[in-house]
């Protein structure tokens, strides 16, 4: 017999068809979306990816020769930056997450990390520019740009690491204090290993938007095409020889190399980091 | 060590309080040196804050305030020439879930070894000591380096007690260990308490009356943060002084 309530039933069958329906529409479409970027960026710029395009300074404006001194330039000023915002920013996540209870200082910390998270990268690069390369007269070199993306993705490396180390479970910590661990070992030992994921994450974020990033490096790191020579040599990332290839129509083959290269080159970092991130978790377990 | 007949911990008129709701309501409590103790009561009793704050495990709870005395060997534990680290490698502490840490199983049983930087040929020996302690060392001998997590909630258990135990402490608390063991497990564990009475004093929250009745040499009936009565297990469960006490142990309320 139909009662109401086998109605219902029914009906709701019909609903969770529709959900389900909708949320493969979505999955798929956004999938598609990104496989289409990366078969255009491939099938176009792959072709011109050659072993000359890897080691050859670029001549001519870039319209010829290779892109050497661009990728040079940019694991540089990706190093810096990271080797700065990473120790700065997993120390002031275990700050805020192990060493304060909430306060005024901790909201001013996580106030001001949002709202850096939400500008505009030109901006940072108008504060290197009058900061790193003029007021402490770094002038346009891979230092002043590491320094300038290390400030760019401090937020990011905060706000993920604090997440990851408040996801580590209090008893962990209350095991390693009953065996006699002081804070500090009970951070090292057993907090941070098991944040390590995350943190990682971060990280990989991190210099996913260092590698990809143009405007802030333009305005504090230059453009010059030659191989730098040291830190305080000016150079010119990949995504701004991309950038300038492009917009200027130098060369558009040149320009698709090099953003086949870009996406190539995160994507190794990628597998790497993880790589080596679950050896480490492998052997700790 | 003292003589035999000095007590091991002497808690005098004891209070903890969480901000300002008291939940241990001034208690007196002697427990003897190889004695295994059980403390049981309902839910909300202060068993377990009273097991916290015998190796003050309840100060990392800020909250947490405690007055009067716990006299571990003639020394009040609340004096400020206390170490804590210390006090906790003497007074272990195994929790009511089972906690291995994300690391391998040799490695959580080191875990407290390395931090007093025991060398690796003692802290490995001290390792399967602590093992064939918890009757644990047969059956993971063979994969000390796979993760803790990897075994069965019982052996886990018994890898957290060989945890404690591989400090060689002077007392082990005990909050309610077997709460989520099967039964075969839980026999383990309560043999290893009685084969390490011997050398350790044991103060446990049984998960039940009956676990008490079976490993117990005295048993504490706490309620609402008043110990009620302590006894030999005989007398709390044949012929306990309180009415409560009796009503507790025969289920009249739980």
């Amino acid at each position: 017999m139909e009662t109401p309530i086998k109605k219902m039933n029914t009906t709701s069958k019909a609903n969770e068809r529709i959900a389900i329906a909708v949320i493969w529409a979505a999955a798929i479409f956004v999938l598609a979306l990104l496989v289409s970027i990366i078969v255009h960026i491939l099938f176009n710029g792959l072709p011109y990816i050659t072993w000359e395009f890897l080691t050859q300074i670029p001549r001519n404006m870039g319209r010829d020769g290779g892109v050497s001194s661009t990728i040079v330039g940019t694991f540089l000023i990706t190093i810096v930056a990271i080797a700065i915002a990473l120790p700065m920013g997993i120390g002031t996540a275990f700050y805020l997450a192990e060493y304060t209870r909430e306060n005024i200082v901790t909201k001013i910390i996580r106030f001001s990390a949002e709202s850096l998270a939400g500008i505009p990268s030109i901006v940072y690069g108008l504060f290197g520019f009058i900061f790193f390369v003029i007021s402490l007269d770094l002038g346009w070199s891979i230092l002043s740009g590491g320094l300038t993306l290390a400030l760019m993705i401090l937020p990011t490396i905060i706000r993920t690491s604090e997440e990851a180390i408040r996801a580590v479970p209090v008893v962990f910590r209350e095991v390693s204090y009953s065996l006699g661990a002081t804070k500090f070992q009970t951070i090292f030992k057993a907090v941070f290993p098991s944040a390590m994921r995350g943190i990682v994450n971060g990280t990989i974020l991190s210099i996913g938007r260092c590698v990809a990033e143009t405007a802030a490096v333009i305005l504090t790191a230059g453009s010059a095409l030659r191989m730098p020579s040291s830190l305080s040599s000016p150079t010119r990332t990949m995504a701004v020889h991309f950038y300038i290839l492009a917009r200027e129509g130098i060369s558009m083959e040149n320009a698709y190399g090099t953003a086949a290269l870009i996406m190539i080159i995160i994507f190794l970092i990628n597998i790497v980091a993880n790589t080596i991130v679950n050896r480490f978790i492998a052997k700790s377990r | 060590m003292g003589d035999i007949s000095q007590p091991k911990f002497e808690i005098r008129d004891l209070k903890a309080y969480y901000s300002d709701r008291e939940v241990i309501h001034g208690i007196n409590l002697e427990i003897n040196k190889n004695e295994i103790l059980s403390l049981i009561g309902p839910a909300n009793s202060g068993i377990t804050t009273l097991l916290r704050t015998l190796n003050r495990l309840c100060d990392l709870n800020p909250e947490s305030r405690q007055e009067g005395e716990v006299v571990l060997d003639g020394k009040n534990i609340f004096d400020h020439d206390i170490v804590v680290t210390q006090l906790r490698r003497r007074v272990g502490m195994v929790f009511d879930v089972p906690t291995p840490l994300p690391l391998s199983i040799f490695d959580n049983v080191a875990y407290g070894l390395k931090i007093i930087k025991m060398s690796k040929a003692d802290t490995a020996n001290q390792v399967e000591q602590a093992l064939r302690m918890s009757a644990l060392w047969e059956e993971v001998k063979d994969r000390l380096s796979t993760p803790g997590m990897s075994l069965s909630g019982g052996q886990q258990q018994r890898l957290c007690m060989a945890r404690v135990l591989a400090l060689e402490p002077e007392v082990v608390l005990l909050d309610r260990p077997c709460s989520g063991l099967d039964p075969i497990s839980t026999a383990r564990i309560e043999e290893s308490l009685m084969e390490i009475k011997e050398k350790y004093t044991i103060v446990i929250a049984p998960h039940n009356v009956q676990q008490a009745a079976r490993i117990s040499d005295r048993v504490g009936f706490m309620l609402l943060g008043d110990l009620i009565e302590v006894d030999t297990k005989e007398l709390i469960f044949s012929d306990p002084r309180d009415q409560r006490t009796s009503d507790y142990v025969t289920g009249r309320f739980g």
